[in-house]
């Protein structure tokens, strides 16, 4: 990572999710270090909340994005986000959303992520063919 | 429709559950068997809000439970019954005429030894398997549709490389 910093967030989700998506914000912008990138292989769903747990009390970020809104990793952050006030949890995160996140430092970290999770959801778009 | 899967699933309601198996079996119901959740609100709560809009979730402890599978059966839509241990499972399956148990999920944990890369068995877990497998009931690993079924004789002696 070319500009090293303390990582403001975790990303988490199935497979290569996080590495990927994190990689792809450091050759967009050269923030990947924004974010901390976790992959929960076939761990049952109290590993990976201890998982988590271990990767915020690590970093000390307590923004988590993760890819789907029913998958192991979500379940596992809403879990942490009960106890832990000052958590925010954004589901279904996106590249656009992230990199607005690693843009954000200004920012406290619950207000980047409530505009992160906007402008992920904004940039999905559909474009039909044309003759 | 019926229940067209009874599974096995440490995570309960996941991504593979909802996903994975869902769509391909038009599934429109879970029914989630588990003493924890059945008698927590908050648990509750929790599983429901993972489901999409039209998939309905119904919550019940292992005792119990026996009698609501036969209404479960004759719900006109597909549904997906969930355990989050075998045990429930072989309670389950006692006199309920269960025709075939799908082992999803169940990780790793001290006492178990890793028997396929997302299947972890202690061995009272693998008794648990034998005494529903004899009393008819045919049993696979298998988390995903489009991966193969593995039989249980196949599953009790493979070994899982870490």
């Amino acid at each position: 990572m070319s500009n090293p910093t303390t990582p403001r967030a975790i990303v988490a989700g199935h497979g290569g999710f996080a590495a990927g998506l994190v990689s792809a914000v450091e050759v967009i912008t050269g923030r990947g270090d924004t974010f901390y990138p976790v992959a929960v292989p076939d761990l049952s769903a109290a590993d990976i909340e201890a998982f988590l747990r271990e990767a915020m009390d690590r970093t000390g970020a307590r923004v988590i994005f993760t890819d789907l809104h029913a998958g192991s990793c979500t379940m596992a952050a809403r879990r942490i986000l009960r106890g832990t006030p000052d958590a925010v949890l954004v589901s279904g995160a996106n590249l656009p959303a992230l990199i607005d996140f690693a843009f954000a430092e200004a920012k406290p970290g619950p207000t980047a992520a409530r505009h992160a999770a906007d402008r992920g959801r904004a940039a999905i778009i559909t474009l039909e063919g044309t003759p | 429709m019926t229940l067209v899967l009874h599974r096995i699933d440490d995570r309960l309601i996941h991504g593979q559950v909802v996903l994975g198996w869902g769509p391909p079996l038009g599934v429109e119901f879970i029914v989630l068997v588990d003493d924890a959740v059945a008698t927590s609100d908050w648990e509750r709560e929790l599983y429901e809000m993972a489901v999409p809009p039209d998939m309905e979730v119904y919550f019940h402890p292992v005792e119990g439970s026996a009698a609501a599978l036969a209404q479960y059966r004759a719900d006109e839509r597909p549904g997906i019954l969930l355990t989050g241990s075998v045990e429930s499972m072989r309670r389950l399956v006692e006199g309920n005429g269960i025709p075939a148990v799908n082992v999803g999920g169940i990780h790793h944990r001290a006492d178990r030894t890793p028997r396929l890369r997302y299947v972890f068995l202690s061995p009272a877990e693998e008794q648990a398997l034998r005494e529903i497998a004899a009393r008819g009931v045919e049993v696979t690993a298998q988390d995903v549709p489009s991966a193969h079924p593995v039989p249980l004789e196949t599953l009790l002696t493979s070994r899982h490389e870490l």
